[in-house]
């Protein structure tokens, strides 16, 4: 087309449009086949029969479909809603049915299909109501981007972001640049745009300007093959403040980056936006459409497409309906399929090929060239690199594209990097100039999917390497958790053990009943007890009643029963006991409880020696070793003046054991010299030393003491306690014996054998025992103080049996036997309880306790029957 | 029906590999021209020698490779290749001196490091190298620039080459030569005492056209944008400053500025041998250090050593530092505020 003579002196005489056009980088020059399309007028396209509407024809998350397939639609309406802020509406571009919801082949680079609706035309083209507005500049800012947003306006030049979401920053704005480049071969569409609408456009350019604060630079560039759509607008732009300049041809001009650079000399930092340098840029096309959307509430349905190449009969411009499959456009133009080989859409240096003829025009096609074999010929293979630079200097971004050739091909993705690969735009030049046919852009376009898919398996392997390392932390705290609760359990236990033993050398025997180491809580305790109450309640009531029974029967079992109630009443009245007892001195259980290790206030029962001796025990630990010497002085001056006592009843009496007393109140003397001895010594020790002298103490020192005590204290003993405490130590050993017998059973452990032999030997031995016992009686009248199974320390046990045993001078053997059966009956009472909760807790001891119990009731029955040997 | 995928540019330019190699070579005319005009047919032989050797050798290696020969003789590098190794020998050179030098270009120099584009070093310069080590008698031996009707026949030539023998009466030093040969005696007694310069119209008699034949030549390639101008004027701005620098007016055998610009290879390799863009640095700004350190070594080779002459051994020393080069010399690119390293961290 020839220019209009009026464009040059426009150029010249305008100052309005005078401006400094800044240099670009590289570029290249490509036959500009421009000419073909622009032969003929623009045309309007005939109504598809059907069209085809992607769902994704922006950038940003597909629309969401409002129609379901059989709903009728009118021509404008919104058959789809943006999904999201990045998002556009879609809107039906004929009127007609939803024929169908389904994925097809979209006109992308990818060659992937996508979800689309497809309408069938009615034929009708029947309008929905559009909603005009005269005086738009009057709206609010925001009304007016909701208009455009809601029209499902985007970048018509190619990328298609949604031109709302360009509007709605708040960033301020220096430029506002439309660009009218259209630097691509063969398009013409916006050229035609701007010759046949330079009015629309101009006012769509306020209307930006308004929606953008009016920024003061206001610029519409165009490339300087397109003087008639230059004049045309510099027309329109008479007596606004937008300029409308060209600059000589040089691809890719058109490009965001480099069009900010041609008009502002300003460099778009790498990896920013336009708005980082005060600029925005939209293309003609979506001015034009923000004014028709805004001004007569046009929702984007169709667009300018030029349809060109030597395949088809003639070339040109046609303002085709969204979604009208390409086919039906290229009829319009006479393809000749056989001519061509390829149809492109967009240009030949950006535009992708499309996979067949039937995949719908979008909102970004501003081209589709159908060429003949002759004009694009199929690629010819590709030489090797010789790194002649030619696409160097044709670099637009100024890269080193045969660099970033030779790491891409090697996959060096750190040395593509250092090259900015990143920065490269894909606009084709320098695969265009390279000699050797290199498809250089399509490495690139490979390196960077490469390289963003390593980015995100690193993200990936981050977020779990992280999580797996915080699950490692989690799970190795809780092992410490766990290890640390187990040692202060073992610790505990220890202690426990300890204060167990030592409370034996204390009592001066090794009869003790297995304390548990660890009470239960006062409230489990009194629980445990009125279960125990109740549940002997029960069994003294169903006891009485098979009593009375029995009388009634007049069996022969009247007396065995009686002497089943009488148990149950003492068992219940031994719980009773036992339960106001624990209710009088709650604090004293908890205090021993919480295993404070300092002695508490000495509340503790008198008459309950085991408490007694952990507090000993307990006070002892807190001991310092000048304060443990001490307090055995003590002891041992205690003992020495019993015993002193002891030797002299013993010389009164005239006992035979005299000498023995005497030995041992000289060892005790002896004792007691060598501990105020070392008293002495420590006494003016600092507590530095406590700690060395603490472990010579404690362990073997401590144990050789006991052991001593032990002896010393057997030793003053006479026969019959001697014989009495072994008695107790025999009982005590046995019990234990035959618990771990019990365990051993029920663990099926392998030592069954061994144990069982083990008990009977005890059992024996303590036969043995009792038998001396027995014998010894007479001599030091003092039988029962022996049978008690409660922790005695020997002393007090020998103190009240001498009570006792004076006490029962006075009884006769009859008197005596009843009392024996009256203590064992309480003895049973108490062995039942035990037995009763143990079976209740299904405790290990279970069988030891009821071979006790079974043994007490035996006793109990020999008992009574010497008794009626007596009585007959 | 459905197309053909392929991604874009769908646009080329005409430009090809084989139009760039045979540009070059029609650019070497001037000199050949210039060559032929003072030395006789024995420039022609030892052209004709080193194209036929080059391309057999090229072929049998391609064969030998299991390369398409068709496509990759037409790049028309070993062509190339051949061309600047003939120019560069001395004229008359026995056939087997010419076999071995094709031998280490194109067989070794460039297929054995995987062929067009992968060779680290200008293939012409490795067999031009090792001909001149291994057999510097050969090598030296230039014919007097005596005219093409003075020269030796074409039957004296061919007994040269093919049967060894000796051409008494032609030989005679060239101008890099006589300056070497006669230090101790000033520039004026050198131009006085050598037939070379006595009669030569500025220094020394033919190679002073042969050239400007070669300057000729690669002004036409500049002008057709083969290679960019920032090697060649690197190099030869570099040789001028130095040789300026180093001439003290003629009182010493340092030759002046015109004699190192337009005696020995000067051009040839300023033009048609810096050039090769597979051996050289990349980035304008690596041409532009690539092609001054090769003056400067040319200069430095010529004044300080051994050798009469210094391109190859220049343009050999470079090729290694070229990759270096290249890492430092980055372009800055559009939106950087500077030129990265190749050489720096980054995380991908």
């Amino acid at each position: 087309m020839t220019a209009k003579p009026i464009t040059t002196e426009l150029i010249a005489t305008s100052a309005q449009h005078a401006r400094k056009i800044f240099p670009i980088a590289g570029g290249v020059h490509p036959p500009q086949n421009k000419s073909q399309s622009l032969q003929r007028p623009l045309v309007s396209a005939r109504l598809p029969e059907k069209v085809i509407l992607p769902l994704a024809q922006h950038i940003g998350a597909p629309a969401k479909p409002l129609v379901a397939v059989g709903e009728r639609v009118l021509t404008g309406q919104l058959v789809a809603e943006a999904k999201g802020f990045v998002s556009a509406n879609i809107h039906a571009s004929i009127s007609g049915t939803v024929e169908s919801i389904e994925e097809l082949p979209i006109p992308h680079p990818s060659g992937l299909t996508g979800p689309c609706i497809i309408i069938h035309s009615d034929g009708k083209d029947e309008k929905a109501a559009q909603d005009e507005c005269e005086n738009y500049m009057e709206l609010g800012r925001e009304e007016l981007i909701e208009k455009i947003r809601s029209a499902g306006l985007i970048g018509m030049g190619g990328a298609g972001f949604p031109t709302s979401v360009k509007l709605a920053g708040q960033a301020p704005i220096e430029h506002l640049i439309i660009n009218g480049t259209e630097c691509e071969p063969y398009i013409t569409a916006d050229d035609i745009l701007m010759r046949n609408y330079p009015y629309e456009i101009i006012h769509g350019v306020e209307l930006l300007a308004h929606l953008l604060g009016n920024p003061k630079d206001i610029v519409i560039g165009l490339e300087e093959n397109k003087p008639e759509a230059l004049a045309a607008l510099r027309d329109a732009a008479m007596g606004t403040n937008i300029q409308v300049v060209s600059f000589p041809c040089q691809y890719p001009s058109g490009g965001e980056k480099q069009l900010i650079q041609r008009l502002t000399g300003k460099e778009v930092p790498s990896g920013k936006l336009p708005i980082h340098v005060g600029a925005v840029v939209q293309n003609i096309g979506t001015t034009y459409s923000a004014y028709r959307a805004v001004r007569y509430g046009e929702p984007l349905i169709k667009r300018i497409t030029t349809i060109v190449g030597d395949a088809l009969e003639h070339s040109g411009n046609i303002e085709a309906r969204i979604g009208t499959p390409v086919s039906d456009l290229l009829d319009q133009f006479g393809f000749k399929a056989k001519k061509s080989s390829q149809l492109i859409m967009g240009g030949p240096m950006m535009g992708f090929v499309i996979p067949n003829a039937d995949v719908p025009v979008l909102k970004t096609t501003n081209c589709i060239i159908a060429p003949s074999k002759k004009e694009m010929p199929p690629v010819t293979p590709a030489q090797a690199c010789i790194r002649c630079g030619m696409c160097a200097e044709a670099c637009p971004a100024q890269l080193l594209p045969q660099q970033l050739y030779w790491y891409a091909r090697s996959d060096d993705h750190e040395k593509l990097l250092t090259h900015n690969l990143f920065d490269c735009i894909e606009c084709g030049a320098c695969s265009y100039v390279c000699p050797s046919h290199i498809p250089l852009v399509q490495y690139y376009r490979a390196a960077k999917g490469a390289i963003r898919t390593e980015r995100e398996e690193k993200a990936k392997s981050d977020r779990s390497r992280k999580r797996f390392e915080f699950k490692q932390e989690r799970i190795a705290k809780a092992e410490a958790e766990k290890e640390a609760k187990r040692l202060a359990r073992q610790k505990a236990a220890q202690e426990a053990k300890k204060k167990l033993e030592e409370q034996k050398a204390q009592s001066g025997s090794s009869e003790a009943t297995p304390t548990k180491p660890a009470a239960p809580k006062v409230e489990d305790e009194r629980a445990r007890l009125e279960r125990t109450l109740a549940s002997a309640q029960t069994r003294l009531e169903s006891a009485k009643n098979k009593h009375q029974e029995a009388v009634a029967e007049n069996s022969d079992r009247v007396e065995q029963l009686a002497a089943k109630v009488k148990q149950a009443e003492t068992r219940v009245e031994d719980a009773k006991s036992k339960l106001a007892a624990l209710k009088t001195a709650p604090a004293n259980t908890s205090a021993d409880n919480s295993q404070v290790s300092a002695p508490t206030s000495s509340s503790t029962d008198a008459d309950n020696p085991v408490e007694k001796a952990i507090a000993k025990a307990m006070a002892k630990q807190s001991m310092s070793p000048y304060e443990k010497v001490k307090s055995s002085v003590e002891s041992l001056t205690n003992r020495l003046e019993k015993a002193q006592q002891k030797h002299a009843q013993a010389v009164s009496d005239s006992g035979d054991n005299i000498d023995a007393l005497a030995l041992g109140v000289e060892k005790l003397k002896e004792k007691l010299d060598a501990a105020q001895q070392e008293l002495k010594e420590l006494a003016p020790d600092e507590p530095s030393k406590e700690a060395a002298q603490k472990e010579e103490l404690d362990p073997a020192q401590a144990a050789i003491e006991k052991a001593k005590a032990k002896a010393l204290a057997k030793q003053s003993m006479s026969p019959y306690e001697k014989a009495q405490s072994s008695v107790e130590s025999l009982t005590n050993r046995l019990e234990k014996a035959q618990q771990k017998h019990a365990q051993a059973v029920s663990d099926g452990s392998e030592n069954v054998d061994a144990l069982a032999l083990g008990v009977e030997k005890l059992k024996e031995k303590l036969n043995a025992a009792q038998q001396e016992l027995k014998e010894l009686a007479p001599k030091e009248p003092a039988k029962e103080a022996d049978q008690k199974e409660e922790l005695d320390p020997a002393q007090a046990a020998i103190e009240r049996a001498k009570a006792k045993a004076a006490a029962n001078a006075q009884l006769t053997p009859k008197e005596k036997l009843a009392n024996q059966i009256e203590s064992l009956k309480t003895r049973i009472g108490k062995a039942q309880i035990k037995y009763d909760t143990a079976v209740e807790e299904n405790s290990d001891n279970q069988e030891a306790l009821s071979l006790g119990l079974n043994k007490l009731k035996q006793k109990l029955e020999a008992t009574e029957k010497e008794l009626a040997e007596l009585e007959e | 029906m459905s197309f053909i995928s392929q991604s874009s540019p769908h646009a080329h330019a005409t430009n090809s590999t084989q139009k760039v190699m045979l540009t070059v070579a029609a650019a070497t005319t001037p000199g050949f021209i210039a060559l032929v005009y003072f030395f006789g047919v024995g420039v022609i032989i030892n052209l004709a020698l080193a194209i036929i050797f080059s391309l057999a050798l090229e072929a049998l290696v391609l064969y030998l490779r299991k390369r398409p020969i068709k496509f990759y003789l037409s790049d028309c590098s070993a062509l190339v290749t051949a061309i600047l190794l003939g120019l560069a020998l001395p004229p008359y050179s026995p056939w087997w001196l010419i076999f071995v030098g094709c031998i280490f270009s194109i067989v070794v120099a460039k297929q054995l490091y995987g062929g067009l584009g992968f060779n680290p070093f200008n293939p012409a310069m490795i067999g031009y190298v090792v001909l001149l080590i291994s057999f510097p008698v050969n090598m030296t031996l230039w014919t007097a620039p005596v005219g093409f009707a003075n020269a030796p026949s074409l039957a004296e030539a061919f007994s040269s080459v093919f049967l060894n023998a000796p051409l008494d009466g032609y030989t005679g030093a060239t101008p890099l030569d006589a300056f070497k040969q006669s230090q101790g005696e000033t520039v004026a007694e050198i131009y006085q005492n050598e037939s070379i310069f006595s009669d030569a119209v500025i220094a020394g008699a033919g190679w002073e056209w042969v050239n400007l034949g070669f300057l000729l030549g690669g002004l036409f390639l500049l002008w057709r944008k083969i290679f960019s101008w920032h090697a060649p004027v690197a190099m030869l701005v570099t040789l001028t400053v130095c040789s300026f620098l180093f001439y003290n007016g003629g009182s010493d055998s340092g030759a002046p500025v015109l004699t190192h610009l337009l005696s020995g290879a000067t051009m040839l390799g300023a033009f048609f041998i810096i050039t090769d863009p597979v051996s050289s640095a990349v980035s304008q700004k690596g041409r532009l250090i690539f092609g001054a350190c090769i003056g400067l070594l040319v200069f430095m080779i010529r004044h300080f050593g051994n050798y009469p002459d210094a391109i190859a051994f220049a343009v050999l020393l470079m090729n290694f530092a070229a990759p270096f080069i290249d890492y430092y010399t980055l372009p800055r690119s559009y939106g950087h505020n500077k030129s990265r390293r190749a050489t720096e961290k980054v995380d991908v």
